[in-house]
């Protein structure tokens, strides 16, 4: 059964090399292949899932090893495979989303002449993230690793010929890359301190090493995680990581490769719990991202801008629990997963929206589209739901035991993350409710909005719909469309509580990651009780504000934190004048540096070389006698010294 | 007669030649002066032949003198050219030979 | 005796390069075909070499000695190690390409007469000049310099050899310019001959002051023999004294940090390769420059092992200095040859780093860091080089939107370029890897430093693909054709090579591990052990 592991990839690996490679005659076809070969990972995903149930818990993990990789006297790296549950949970969440995503796409992409292409680059993320998570030492994981980072940057900039979608996608691999330092600085100090980087070795002995080195690696291994995961205070590549295509925006930027932090830190939890500075640093990020991407979200007028402040802060509640140690780890990938169902169909319904109105992402030009997209709209709303936690959805169970483990963490700390974790819960309530209001309720403000959006006027409209600034027709997608996001609409209605019920995912999970109840200050019912209760002030805040009273078509100027929330709390600007201005100046004045002072030492001894010779060229004037006088002169002088030496 | 006022005479002539070489413009003339050198130094090897009682001396003077000999033919060959086109036998007006 | 196989790898190039410049000024076309059969019977003889070359054997192998010059003790004597044999299989490997990519560099200029003499038939005299004839002949000559200094065992004969492939690269820096000049014809002659004369004089200075150490080391140790000498340093038989072995450590070593290039010294490369066509920019770095790196690990550890250990906290300050300087001064540049020349400095900061790092993973790294890096800058620059033929400019701000008209060209850019930010996967990754664990793991510090360069290189990269590739198509670059059938020949094979070795590197390592041991009991160092050992 462990030979059907490499197949997992070999699929989508093999869907991305013929579709880049085959060039024009697959145009027609080339998104089939991607679909089937994408949903043939899933199938041998089920197939060893089912056989995985079929055994005891103790020996559910399988292992394959292809071949030695990088052989080298005291490093041994090889392309082996782990699949474990924790791996398992990951491979299916991918494969099954990626296939729906695959599916979606084919109607959404279907009027690009590219979409070949965009299915090799979707193939390519599939294989690079299952990599990552079925990778057996951190050396492989980090070849996933960047490999999702490739596949995002390429996505990202599909449409090249928008600069601000090249700009995008180059910010997200650059701010990536400061993370893969990180993951590659790890790596380094576990080979130095354990002399391998498998998990089962590195894993299997930390205790045997000091706290200061478990620290470094666990805070190097946060900074990787802070890169592809969007935390604070690597965060500022995900809002402009939206100018991809949407499907892109509900695979990688919402489901699936975001989430890649999150595994890392549940994965290397062994080390992490080694290390209570590196999980104080974890928690840190964690809460102040979650508030971070929340805040943010509120101040969106852009539908995909305001559902990635989500996704940052929904990761951050993730990360918030997996730093909280053994309490958390379920609980932060049980998040994970139905984030990745509740997000990717909320990513797909605004795709959705967007495929309708004319690729508008304004959300202050919609407004009562429930009547025109009624699939779109009750997918959505599911979807809404379950993000802000309503009971019984998936997100309330999920979310909830978050809020739980982390007062759970006990003492001062424990409150102060609580309460942030309460909070956030509120401000997602309120950014969402205004994203329904904006969107699907409200009068119908795109009647009069006819006109081009002006942000970009002069770009090429995206080659989506055709991009005609005509009066929008709303109208409802095709069923390729649709049918993906109903069956995500089912995984956020029901998930959590599937998951929850006897405690299923707990009991499923536990054997990798360990489970400790912890010692809850309050009881869990009231913490329930207190999240249903800011749900209700964030909903009633959002319903007055943008419920009751019509919606400006053009944005108030709103307050100082609205105007910096809607410049991402002027993140950018800090890295615009720090990071690029800065880096401007320091190249610019290194050319200068080099050509003037290294090359200007060299050529001043060229130079003056030449000027000394010069000078001695006079004496060659031509004239036999003047030659005949130095020379006479010479043998005096010579004859003299001799006879000098001798005297004395 | 003291072998030495033989070595004062040498220095003499080769003063004499040597001023003459430095001096004079006519190439013919700064040739003969350097004819005069090398006979100055055949004097000094005779004479010290004689000082020191061997015949090393006199053996390089006729070396010498055959050197000069050859030097004679090569030189005058090249003056008589050189007087042909350029009309001159001046030393200074030969002076292309520079950087 | 058996068959002289590395004198006969090194001999057929040469010969080739005589041919070569033999044919009739008439017949170009052949002088190309010629050219390319024999690099290729070259490159099945460089595989014949690394076939038989036995991993687990000795040191040296395939060895040849001969007496040479007999009074001074000088032997022509050749013999590869792991080390030797990778990097002479790469040169083989690239000339092919080189020469391919080359194909139509030194036809003579549209409407430019083919001599000064004129036209007729004394297009056939013998005497007269060939440029095409003469590209190909010096592209030759240089591989089979660079594949004897490659395997001569005997430090007079690699001497000759690293001052000797000078001339042909002069001329071929010097004679044969990019025609994608921005300046005028004379101004571009006037820069190209400056670039010529710098790689000139540096390399020569270097050369010289090697020349001084060479003949100190003949005084000091009586003989040219590296095997002999290193013999005699083991068994005690010889005591260079520690003054007299840095000064010989440094004079060697100023030649190959020359020639490498390291910091300070690099100048030369941007405007060699800035000047130069790009398949001898590509020659230049991808195959020359490895003699110098190759040569710090051949002969400064072997020879003088306690005085490299002496300098090794000065090399690595300097290396670190190449790779941020280099990639920083990349990032600066408005020329697209001119950013790659600053990467290759970043990456050569690399290779030295991995060298003087004295672990297992660090030489091993760097060993494979040479071939591959070759590798991956020949798959950018020619693939550069072939963009900027077809719009006539070496400014990046003169390109954009290319990606739109010519997607094969982007694609195959970019995968150059993704080889030269280490993407895993792509060749590079392993070693810069490797050197980069083997620096961390005996040099804390300066594996950390080094750690910036890959953010570093990805800013380049990406800055340059984003300003030449994507945007809005530029009114210049709209008829820009795609790639053609013998462009394809010479990146596919490349990227093909890029991917293979970063899946499976093995071959590479299995050859050069063995070499790398022996170089680590030469210099009498083990690997730093980790703090805990892990339960396997």
């Amino acid at each position: 059964m462990e030979n059907l592991i490499a197949l997992l990839i070999a699929a989508p690996l093999l869907g991305a090399a013929v579709l880049l490679c085959g060039g024009r005659r697959l145009d027609r076809t080339g998104h089939w292949i991607g679909t089937l070969l994408a949903g043939a990972s899933f199938v041998v995903g089920v197939v060893l899932f089912t056989d995985m149930l079929g055994r005891g818990a103790e020996d559910r993990t399988l292992h394959q090893r292809l071949f030695s990789w990088i052989p080298v006297e005291g490093f041994q790296a090889d392309v082996a495979f782990q699949l474990d549950q924790l791996s398992m949970t990951f491979v299916l969440l991918i494969t099954g989303v990626g296939t729906l995503i695959h599916i979606y796409s084919i109607g959404y992409m279907e009027h690009d002449e590219r979409r070949r292409r965009f299915f090799g680059y979707l193939n390519l993320f599939l294989a690079a993230m299952l990599l990552l998570v079925i990778a057996d030492n951190y050396l492989l994981l980090y070849v996933g690793w960047e490999g999702v980072g490739l596949a995002s940057y390429l996505l990202i900039g599909f449409w090249q010929h928008k600069p601000s979608a090249a700009t995008a996608a180059k910010k997200a691999f650059l701010v990536n890359r400061v993370g893969d330092m990180g993951l590659s600085i790890a790596i380094m100090l576990m080979f130095t301190t354990f002399g391998t980087f498998a998990f089962g070795p590195v894993l299997g002995s930390t205790g045997e090493t000091s706290e200061g080195k478990l620290t470094a690696i666990g805070l190097m291994l946060l900074l990787a995680a802070c890169g592809k995961s969007a935390q604070v205070p690597l965060q500022s590549w995900l809002g402009d990581a939206m100018e991809g295509p949407t499907p892109v925006s509900a695979l990688i930027h919402a489901a699936t490769m975001v989430t890649a932090g999150v595994y890392l830190i549940v994965r290397s939890g062994a080390i992490f719990d080694g290390a209570p500075d590196a999980q104080l640093a974890v928690v840190v990020v964690g809460a102040v991202t979650l508030l971070f991407g929340a805040i943010v979200g509120c101040a969106k007028d852009d539908i995909k801008k305001a559902l990635a402040g989500s996704t940052m802060s929904q990761i951050g509640y993730m990360i918030l629990a997996a730093g909280l140690g053994p309490v958390g780890y379920v609980f932060a990938i049980m998040h994970l997963v139905t984030h990745g169902f509740f997000k990717a169909g909320l990513f797909l319904g605004a795709g959705s929206v967007m495929h309708g109105m004319n690729d508008e992402v304004d959300m202050r030009k919609y407004g009562g589209l429930r009547k025109y997209m009624p699939v779109t709209f009750v997918t959505f709303g599911l979807g809404y739901l379950a993000i802000i936690g309503f009971p019984g959805l998936s997100g309330f169970f999920s979310k909830d035991k978050i809020i739980e483990a982390a007062f759970a963490k006990g003492g001062t700390e424990g409150w102060i993350l609580g309460s942030v974790a309460l909070l956030g819960a509120a401000i997602t309530a309120f950014y969402m409710t205004r994203v329904m209001l904006l969107t699907f309720f409200g009068e119908e403000r795109w009647r009069h909005a006819a006109t081009p959006s002006p942000a970009e006027p002069d770009v090429e409209p995206a080659a989506e719909t055709g991009g005609d600034h005509s009066e929008p027709h709303p109208h409802e997608s095709p069923r390729s469309m649709t049918v993906p996001m109903i069956v995500l609409a089912f995984g956020s209605v029901f998930a959590g509580g599937f998951f929850s019920i006897g405690d299923r995912f707990l009991h499923w999970l536990e054997p990798v990651t360990g489970h400790d109840h912890g010692h809850a200050p309050v009881s869990a019912t009231t913490v329930t009780a207190a999240t249903m209760v800011v749900l209700v002030v964030g909903v009633a805040i959002a319903w007055a504000m943008y419920g009751r009273r019509p919606v400006p078509a053009v944005a108030p100027r709103g307050s100082l934190l609205t105007r910096a929330a809607r410049r991402d709390l002027l993140q950018d600007d800090f890295n615009h004048v720090v990071l690029v201005r800065g880096g401007e100046h320091l190249t610019r004045s290194l050319v200068y540096v080099d050509h003037t002072l290294v090359d200007g030492v060299v050529n001043g001894t060229a130079a003056s070389m030449g000027g000394l010779s010069g000078r001695l060229r006079t004496l060659q004037n031509g004239y036999a006698r003047s030659y005949a006088v130095s020379m006479f002169g010479g043998a005096v002088v010579l004859i003299a010294a001799t006879l000098l030496m001798r005297a004395v | 007669m003291n072998p030495v006022n033989y070595l004062y005479l040498a220095a003499l002539l080769f003063t004499i030649g040597a001023s003459g070489v430095l001096i004079r413009r006519n190439a013919i003339v700064v040739f003969m002066c350097i004819e005069l050198m090398l006979n100055a130094c055949n004097l000094a090897f005779v004479a010290f032949s004689r000082m020191h009682g061997n015949l090393d001396g006199q053996i390089i003077a006729f070396f010498t003198m055959v050197v000069a000999a050859a030097e004679v033919v090569v030189g005058l060959a090249i003056i008589v050219s050189l007087f042909r086109s350029r009309h001159s036998a001046s030393v200074d007006d030969a002076s292309l030979m520079k950087l | 005796m058996s068959f002289p196989l590395l004198t006969a790898t090194a001999v057929l190039p040469a010969v080739g390069a005589i041919a070569t410049a033999a044919v009739p000024a008439a017949r170009r076309a052949a002088a190309k075909w010629l050219a390319l059969a024999l690099s290729l019977a070259t490159l099945v003889l460089a595989g014949i070499v690394f076939a038989r070359f036995e991993p687990g054997g000795d040191r040296y192998q395939l060895t040849e000695s001969h007496a040479w010059i007999k009074d001074f003790g000088v032997r022509y004597e050749l013999g590869v190690d792991g080390i030797g044999v990778a990097l002479l299989a790469l040169t083989a490997l690239l000339i092919p390409f080189v020469i391919l990519a080359g194909w139509h560099d030194a036809d003579p200029a549209p409407g430019a007469r083919l001599d000064s003499s004129g036209g007729g038939p004394e297009k056939t005299s013998p005497y007269h000049w060939r440029p095409t004839q003469g590209f190909f002949a010096l592209i030759l000559m240089v591989e089979a310099m660079v594949i004897l200094s490659f395997v001569a065992t005997d430090v007079f004969l690699f001497y000759i050899l690293f001052e000797a492939m000078l001339i042909p690269m002069y001329f071929l820096i010097g004679g044969f310019g990019d025609r994608a000049h921005a300046g005028s014809d004379e101004n571009a002659a006037a820069q190209r001959s400056y670039a010529a004369v710098k790689f000139l004089l540096y390399n020569l200075a270097g050369g010289l002051i090697m020349l001084a150490a060479v003949i100190g080391l003949y005084v000091v140790a009586g003989s040219f023999s590296l095997s002999e000498i290193a013999a005699a340093r083991a068994d005690g038989s010889l005591d260079m004294g520690t003054g007299t072995e840095r000064w010989l450590f440094l004079g060697f070593f100023f030649a190959f940090a020359v020639k490498a290039p390291l910091w300070p010294l690099h100048t030369w490369l941007p405007n060699a390769m800035g000047e130069a066509t790009t398949p001898v920019a590509v020659l230049i770095t991808a195959v020359v420059d490895k003699v110098g790196t190759f040569a710090m690990l051949r002969f400064c550890l072997q020879l003088f092992p306690e005085a490299s250990k002496w300098a090794t906290p000065v090399i690595l300050v300097l290396a670190l200095i190449s790779i941020v300087y280099g990639a920083l001064l990349a990032v600066g540049q408005r020329d697209i040859k001119r950013l790659i020349a600053y990467a290759s400095i970043s990456h050569f900061g690399f290779i030295v780093l991995g060298i003087f790092a004295m672990t297992s993973q660090g030489q091993s790294g760097a060993t494979l860091y040479m071939v591959n890096h070759g590798i991956s800058t020949a798959a950018l620059m020619l693939v550069a080089g072939f963009l900027i033929t077809r719009r006539g400019s070496r400014l990046i701000a003169d390109y954009g939107g290319v990606q739109k008209v010519a997607p094969v060209l982007a694609g195959t850019f970019l995968v150059g370029g993704l080889a030269t930010l280490s993407l895993p996967g792509l060749a590079p990754f392993v070693s810069e890897f490797l050197v980069l664990v083997g620096t961390f793991s005996a040099y804390p510090a300066a594996g950390v430093i080094a750690t910036v360069g890959i953010v570093l290189a990805a800013l380049y990269v990406l800055v340059l693909y984003q300003r030449t590739m994507t945007g809005p198509v530029r009114q210049e670059v709209g008829g820009m054709p795609d790639l053609r059938v013998r462009e394809l020949a010479v990146a596919l094979p490349l990227i093909a090579l890029l991917i293979f070795l970063g899946v499976f590197p093995k071959p590479l390592t299995e050859v050069v591990n063995p070499a790398v041991q022996h170089t680590m009991h030469d210099v009498q160092k083990k690997d730093p052990q980790p703090e805990v050992e892990a339960a396997k």
